[in-house]
């Protein structure tokens, strides 16, 4: 595969800065909406804040891949004496659980930096954050090309994961003829 | 559609366990916005004046702001409402935290509770389930404690927690809702909380809050981005440190409490030391908050960080935010890592910062001059932080001499008796107030201390600066850049402002100007109540983010109101009569509205007759403090004044507004 040049784009997330606003997810939630930003709902923002504060527990955590098959286990970390959910540093939409997935649909959400176009000088998330927990880096790399997945690829296959494939094809079938 | 709130109260019937939807009437919306003033206006219309606070008639109204749960920073504000046990007024306190962001995800703009439950119970609101659940494992544990039982009985750390703790449980007139970092403390809500039987109330929500005019909001929000951290990077000179910047205020990071160790009264409201903060006292502090402090934190959508999280080795975490630090510790003339710990008890029990320790200090004033007796506290240990200690453990179970003081340094004055109602000295409408004793008479604060209907002064204090700056100079280089007046006379009443001489207190500035001062701060806190926006970011600071040329803007924004200036005004008119009126209703005259006798030691009584005479008339309310027939006409309030008329309120001799 070609080499290409790859804009490398980093989320720097400083958590003992985190005074957990949650504005991080505010602002995901509404800039992702259909109509952008007709709408508020941190259950549908692509980065989510672990937050137990009785244990100091701070974590923004990014949605990453869409996962059709859970782990076999559960992971659990304690860091510097602090005892963190199962899972919680897992960036998977995975049918383990339900968060980083629609709430309606249970589509899988996916943190896209906020692509826009033109682009925007840093993601909303970064913007919003006015303590610093998130900062933000680019740089450039060379990469092997690849192929990515598009949205609604990722869509379907997770409907495809959840349903089968069979039923998916006779359920849209049976839309194409209503319509 | 309906934007920015959901259109749906909860109803929730205790006694039968009936829960109902029900859509709002968007009537409602424009003419009292959402918050404070709906709250206000469902207690009108449903609760009769008559009914005491512990009957099953009273509601229990917990409402989310206008704008929470849009993207509008500080936005986050519960407004709890209800009539106080203590008072017998209308109480209402605001919260933040992340309570009724949750609450309008879940689908609702309010629950409210009517009826008593016969057991102890919890609400458990997930999206569209509701459902009451047994409490009585719950029975007897702190507040705090309850909220993490119960994240961890539901599941799920994204549920948000409003609980009551002991003192709750047991109606005390102190008793708090509690909230993670926040609590709505004042007035007893905990305590008609407790009455209905209700330990908690759980929710969770992942419905969308919709915005009118997205694009609008969102430009908004950017200046608003900008503006905060600009504004609070450039702090007021001349101002003390907790009111230079924003924030409501920033009591978890600063560490200079010179301005009120020095300036507030320690033990019942009743000694100043002047040369308190010193050098040692300033290091020693500064090392206790240090290592107590773990983070500092902010409310749902705020960047603030007005609280932290309180780790006191050998005891269990809380979280703090504001003035409690110092109100045990000035209470019982101690130290700031007396008042970390024994906050931490007080917020598991979950009772009021304000009240609690002064009615901790008045009894043992009691007990120094002899009224209350050995007999009356059995087994009071001999050092004076074991004494608030042992107080607060009996207070909060109503145990013995406990049961008295918990209904608050009025009502228990008056139940002990010999001569004990010298000692409630510091109480306005039966309410313990901030322990302050001052000099000469301040027109301005006068008039906010004894009309205040939130009978709180930092609910009613806050964009007008609190003292004129020493030269002219200094307070022309102050109004040049103050677009949130809003009318240039304002500036004015400032720039001609001394602090010695003609133009100074009692008699600067002159009652028209004073009552123009104090209508502006009003007005800016019934706005923020009602749209639900935390008053550190509105109301409370100087030149904050929002004020009232801007508001409409977001307004218009946000709910697709149309929306101006003078609207916004009205409205928050209204509101402020309105809750006038419920008082009224239930009582309220002219005769209560006055701050403590010795607040002031130099008194002007024909001035401050003066000046209550002029607010009452701006306001649009008779010699008595009674809203009139016409005021209540122009506000679209008819309702009310056939109300009063019906039950002789306009001619109850008490009345003095000419028919
Ligand atoms: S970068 Fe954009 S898409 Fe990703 S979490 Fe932040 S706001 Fe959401
Ligand atoms: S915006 Fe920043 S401070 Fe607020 S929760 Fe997100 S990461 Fe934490």
């Amino acid at each position: 595969m070609a080499k290409v040049k790859k804009k490398v784009k980093v989320i720097k997330i400083d958590t003992d800065k985190c005074n957990g606003c949650r504005s991080c997810e505010v602002i995901c939630s509404a800039f992702h909406a259909s109509d952008k930003y007709s709408i508020v709902n941190p259950a549908r923002a692509r980065i989510r804040l672990v937050r137990e504060p009785l244990n100091d527990v701070y974590l923004p955590v990014y949605a990453g891949e869409y996962t059709g098959a859970e782990c076999m286990g559960r992971d659990k970390y304690t860091v510097d004496g602090k005892e963190y959910e199962e899972c919680a540093f897992c960036r998977a939409s995975c049918p383990s659980r339900d968060v980083f997935k629609e709430p309606d649909s249970g589509l899988p959400l996916k943190c896209d930096m906020c692509e826009e176009d033109p682009p925007l000088d840093e993601p909303l998330c970064v913007k919003w954050c006015l303590s610093d927990a998130l900062t933000y880096e680019e740089r450039e790399e060379e990469v092997e090309e690849e192929e990515v997945l598009e949205e609604m690829d990722t869509g379907l296959k997770s409907l495809v994961d959840k349903y089968g494939l069979d039923n998916l094809v006779d359920s849209m079938a049976r839309m194409l003829k209503k319509d | 559609m309906r934007y920015a709130e959901t259109g749906y109260n909860l109803e929730i019937d205790m006694s039968t366990g009936n829960i109902e939807k029900v859509e709002t009437d968007t009537e409602l919306t424009n003419h009292y916005l959402g918050g404070l003033g709906t709250n206000a206006r469902i207690l009108w219309d449903r609760v009769p004046p008559e009914a005491d606070p512990f009957s099953p008639d009273n509601l229990l109204i917990f409402g989310a702001g206008l704008l929470t749960g849009t993207p509008a920073i500080g936005c986050n504000r519960t407004i709890i409402t209800t009539y106080s046990p203590q008072t017998l007024y209308m109480a209402f306190s605001m919260m933040g935290g992340f309570f009724a962001p949750e609450l309008k995800h879940a689908g609702y703009d309010k629950v409210i509770f009517r009826g008593k439950s016969p057991d102890l119970v919890y609400v458990w609101i997930n999206n569209d389930q509701v459902e009451i659940r047994d409490a009585s494992h719950l029975r007897g544990k702190g507040a705090v404690e309850t909220e993490k039982l119960l994240k961890e009985e539901l599941g799920d750390s994204r549920v948000q927690v409003a609980s009551i703790g002991l003192a709750g449980e047991n109606r005390v007139y102190m008793a708090s809702i509690e909230h993670g970092r926040s609590s709505a403390s004042r007035l007893g809500l905990g305590a008609v909380m407790g009455d209905k039987g209700i330990k908690a109330i759980a929710v969770r929500g992942t419905k969308d809050v919709n915005l009118a005019r997205p694009m609008e909001v969102i430009d908004f929000c950017n200046y608003l981005i900008d503006y905060i951290p600009e504004r609070d990077s450039n702090p007021i000179p001349g101002v003390m440190p907790i009111l230079a910047g924003l924030g409501s205020p920033k009591e978890m990071l600063i560490h200079d409490e010179k301005w009120h160790t020095e300036n507030f009264m320690w033990g019942n409201a009743r000694t100043r030391i002047k040369d308190y903060w010193t050098k040692d006292v300033e290091e020693k502090w500064k090392e206790t908050q240090e290592s107590v402090r773990t983070r500092l934190i902010s409310c749902y959508n705020c960047p603030m960080e007005c609280g932290a999280i309180v780790s006191v080795p050998g005891i269990s975490t809380y979280m703090m935010k504001c003035f409690s630090k110092l109100t045990y510790t000035m209470a019982a003339y101690s130290d700031l890592d007396f008042g970390f710990r024994i906050a931490q008890r007080a917020t598991e029990y979950g009772v009021d910062g304000f009240s609690t320790p002064q009615v901790m200090a008045f009894a043992l004033e009691l007990y120094e001059a002899g009224i209350l007796t050995d007999d009356d506290l059995p087994g009071l240990p001999e050092g004076n932080e074991e004494r608030f200690y042992w107080l607060l453990d009996r207070i909060v179970r109503r145990e013995g001499i406990g049961d008295v003081l918990a209904n608050g340094v009025y009502w228990a004055a008056r139940a002990i008796g010999k001569g004990a109602e010298e000692y409630d000295h510091n109480t306005i409408k039966k309410h313990e107030q901030l322990p302050l004793k001052l000099s000469m008479l301040n027109p301005i604060y006068f008039l906010m201390w004894a009309t205040g209907e939130k009978i709180n002064i930092t609910q009613i204090e806050g964009n007008f600066p609190q003292a004129p700056f020493p030269t002219r100079e200094e307070r022309e280089a102050f109004v040049e850049d103050w677009p949130h007046v809003p009318h240039e006379k304002f500036k004015e009443y400032f720039v001609n402002w001394e602090l010695r001489g003609e133009n100074s207190f009692p008699y600067y500035p002159p009652p028209e100007a004073t009552c123009d001062i104090v209508d502006w701060q009003e007005t800016m806190h019934y706005i923020d109540d009602a749209l639900g926006v935390c008053a550190g970011l509105s109301s409370f600071p100087l030149k904050p983010p929002y004020h009232i040329h801007n508001w409409p803007v977001l307004i218009s924004a946000a709910t697709g109101m149309e929306m101006d200036k003078d609207k916004l005004w009205e409205i928050a008119r209204r509101n402020r009569t309105l809750i006038r009126a419920i008082n009224v209703r239930r009582g309220l005259r002219r005769k209560d509205d006055r701050p403590p006798e010795n607040h002031w030691k130099k008194r002007f009584p024909e001035l401050e007759e003066t000046l209550l005479d002029t607010y009452y008339e701006l306001k649009g309310f008779d010699k008595n403090g009674i809203p009139t027939r016409e005021s209540l006409h122009d506000l679209n309030m008819d309702f009310i004044s056939e109300d009063f008329e019906k039950r002789g309120i306009y001619n109850d001799g008490q009345s003095e507004e000419k028919s």
